[in-house]
């Protein structure tokens, strides 16, 4: 499944991660870095007045148009088409693959250059393509060193190549494409640049994703930094773009407000270089307009969240502040993820397009710290979304001895005596474990915690007889 | 003596603090008490139900959460020293969404429900407790007290007006200790890094004393900064406040 990354299991992929203490604190640093850029773009940067009023209306333009969905998406398709356009309306992934290879074959094409799109990637589109022969160019800078480092998986959505630093790249570069030049990011980008400008010219096929549609006019709207996108939308014939089928806002005035969220809380900019809006059309003697436009609408399990209690994960526009601030995410990084989609919005959106079979631990991988609702730029409540999967996940696959032990509980907490007995027996109980005043290992999932941590010694005397004669004396 | 209503407080001492930490409920007994309250303790209380309910365990999370209901009923301010817990009440009314009942039930207890320093400064109006503690000291501020009570500043204020203290800032304050319950042990290697950089930044604030307003987080730093020997004090907040002369009740 090309949205997978890594055939180990979870807790294999966490300890790999862990080893790699480079790429942790690389991690950690970039963390810090782009959270710090977003605060100052946001809550700290007084010329946009109240952030959290934006935030309401980001929450607000995302759930209406999440809720009239079909609406918009019918009035994007037909504007896209009345201009000339080509919509394609893909269940999954691999119609929406079939469709983009029947497009390349028609077009006999050889060359195909790509913008940066997680959604291709989560179709695994690139080997579709050279599965049946086109050569397939990454031109986003990240999305490049990946691609020449033996296709490398990204490990996070918005700076795919985070887990790389300037060194690695430069040895990547040296070794697969024969640089010769330092780790300065000036050579680096000056050599990627050079390697590319020849094939943004040959391409037959150009292929972006698409940040937002708007149906009002059947644009779609890409916001990036480098002008790549604008390369590989201009110079090819033709060009076709995949699109999340919840990637879309109604009108103009909604795109103001939602590239304002996207630039701001993604890398902390104002505005973004390049916000590129494109629409088909097809007249005859236009120069800089692709002859063929090709809008990809993809499904592939999304419905499964609408009218769901996950609807509002659909709202998300990718801008990864909540993988920026979350503390499980700075220290195992985006692979251990095992999905494209990583940190908190890859925990929750990766089991509804993937399934709890493939992605089940990942809602478990949370401290529930609630730094990722809190970022969250149209006020997903993440951490809620994280919880109501462990629900369904333990409802269908849950330990029978966890589910006894949970039993246990909620009797114990419902009958006062019983969880008065427990309390009161505790210290019996773990005397045996007491040495020196503490507790440093223990059977179950106490072993767990002592692996790493002393466990607190239980208390002999009871509270509540405390609190009886404090009250008593009190009075007297 | 003048006479005048005294503020009827219940305690929710949290099943982390009756277990392990009577020292921190006593204190927050006492300090209540001197600050004009009279402190009660509903006997039925038990568990709040976050670990059932953070687990995925919803129906037995209701179990304990309509046990709670019951016992504090009939209170007029449930006070508790755990911002976690207090979130947890005030998470009763989601819990309880369908059945309408219960749900009003719920709501009534959530709003009467406050964390230790929260009522304190916001209900009390009192943020000189008259605490004396010298030392050099830096502030864990819980992620459950700032983003699902949303309590950011009473713990502060408090800290501020202790005589002899000196409050350092940490770095990354806002990040997560690695705790979050069942998570610790779940995911316990992840959980390991976490609280190790937590103890990363507490020494390099060059604090002796950590306080913190949540038993749930001292738990989990203490046992990590015993289990490596560091000579690092934690306490919770109501030891600090619970001070007459230089550190001592």
């Amino acid at each position: 499944m090309p949205m997978k990354i890594g055939e180990k299991p979870f807790f294999g992929r966490v300890d790999d991660a862990l080893e790699k203490t480079f790429m942790r604190t690389a991690m950690a640093s970039a963390q810090d870095r782009l959270r710090g850029r977003k605060l100052d773009a946001t809550v700290r940067d007084e010329q946009i007045g109240d952030w959290e009023e934006w935030r309401s209306a980001g929450e607000e333009i995302r759930r209406h148009t999440l809720e009239n969905l079909d609406y918009y998406l019918n009035q994007l398709s037909e504007n896209f088409s009345r201009k000339g356009g080509h919509v394609y309306f893909a269940d999954t992934a691999e119609d929406a693959t079939r469709y983009i290879q029947e497009v390349a074959k028609k077009k006999n094409a050889k060359k195909v250059t790509k913008a940066k799109s997680m959604v291709t990637e989560e179709i695994g589109l690139n080997e579709a393509l050279e599965e049946i022969g086109c050569q397939v160019f990454e031109t986003d800078l990240a999305e490049y060193i990946l691609q020449i480092d033996d296709h490398d998986r990204p490990s996070h959505i918005v700076v795919p190549s985070l887990h790389k630093n300037k060194e690695q790249i430069r040895d990547t570069f040296r070794d697969k494409a024969g640089y010769t030049g330092t780790e300065e990011p000036r050579e680096l980008t000056a050599f990627a640049r050079s390697q590319l400008r020849e094939v943004f010219l040959e391409a037959d096929i150009g292929i972006t994703g698409c940040n937002f549609a708007v149906a009002e006019s059947g644009t779609i709207s890409l916001v990036t930094n480098e002008g790549n996108a604008n390369m590989v939308t201009t110079y090819p014939d033709t060009q076709i773009s995949v699109m999340g089928m919840e990637r879309l806002v109604p009108t103009w005035e909604e795109l103001d407000v939602m590239v304002n969220l996207l630039s701001r809380s993604a890398v902390g900019q104002k505005i973004t270089t390049y916000v590129t809006n494109l629409t088909p059309q097809l007249e005859e003697n236009s120069v800089d307009a692709p002859k063929e436009f090709h809008l990809v609408i993809l499904d592939a399990g999304r419905s499964n969240a609408l009218g769901t209690e996950f609807q509002s994960a659909l709202h998300c526009i990718r801008c990864a502040a909540c993988v920026n601030v979350c503390p499980v995410y700075r220290h195992i990084g985006g692979h251990a993820y095992g999905s494209i989609y990583q940190g908190p919005i890859g925990a929750v959106l990766s089991p509804i397009l993937g399934g709890y079979d493939e992605y089940g631990e990942l809602p478990f991988a949370s401290s529930l710290c609630a730094a990722c609702s809190e970022a969250c730029p149209v006020r997903i409540p993440l951490h809620e979304q994280l919880i109501r999967h462990r629900e369904n996940y333990v409802a269908q696959k849950g330990k029978m001895s966890e589910k006894l032990a949970m039993k246990a509980f909620g009797i114990g907490a419902s009958t006062p005596s019983l969880f008065q007995g427990a309390v009161k027996g505790l210290p019996a109980i773990m005397k045996p474990l007491v040495k020196d005043d503490g507790i440093s290992s223990g059977p179950g999932p106490m072993k767990l915690w002592t692996a790493v941590r002393e466990f607190p010694v239980p208390e002999k005397n009871n509270f509540r007889s405390w609190f009886k004669s404090h009250k008593q004396e009190g009075e007297s | 003596m003048e006479e005048w209503m005294e503020m009827k407080v219940s305690l929710f001492i949290t099943c982390l603090a009756e277990m392990f930490y009577q020292d921190v409920a006593k204190d927050v007994v006492e300090v209540l008490e001197r600050l004009g309250c009279d402190v009660d303790f509903p006997r039925g209380q038990i568990c709040c139900g976050q670990p059932a309910y953070n687990s995925g365990y919803r129906k037995d999370a209701q179990k304990a959460a309509r046990q709670m209901i019951r016992s504090f009923e009939h209170s007029e301010f449930i006070v508790t020293p755990s911002g976690s817990c207090a979130a947890m009440f005030k998470e009763y009314p989601e819990l309880f969404k369908e059945e309408p009942e219960w749900r009003k039930r719920a709501e009534a207890l959530a709003n009467k429900t406050y964390e230790f320093t929260q009522f304190i400064v916001n209900v009390l109006h009192i943020e000189d407790v008259g605490a004396v503690y010298p030392a050099s000291a830096t502030y864990h501020t819980s992620c459950h007290m700032i983003r699902l009570l949303k309590e950011t500043d009473a713990p502060f204020r408090l800290l501020k007006n202790v005589k002899g203290l000196e409050l350092l800032p940490l770095e990354n304050s806002y990040d997560c200790c690695g705790f979050g319950g069942t998570f610790a042990v779940k995911m316990a290697p992840i959980s390991e890094q976490m609280v190790d950089e937590k103890i990363r930044h507490v020494e390099a604030s060059a604090a002796t004393l950590l306080i913190a307003a949540d038993n749930g987080c001292l738990m989990n730093i203490k046992g990590r900064i015993d289990r490596k020997g560091k000579p690092i004090e934690v306490k919770h907040i109501a030891q600090i406040l619970n001070t007459r002369v230089e550190g001592r009740k």
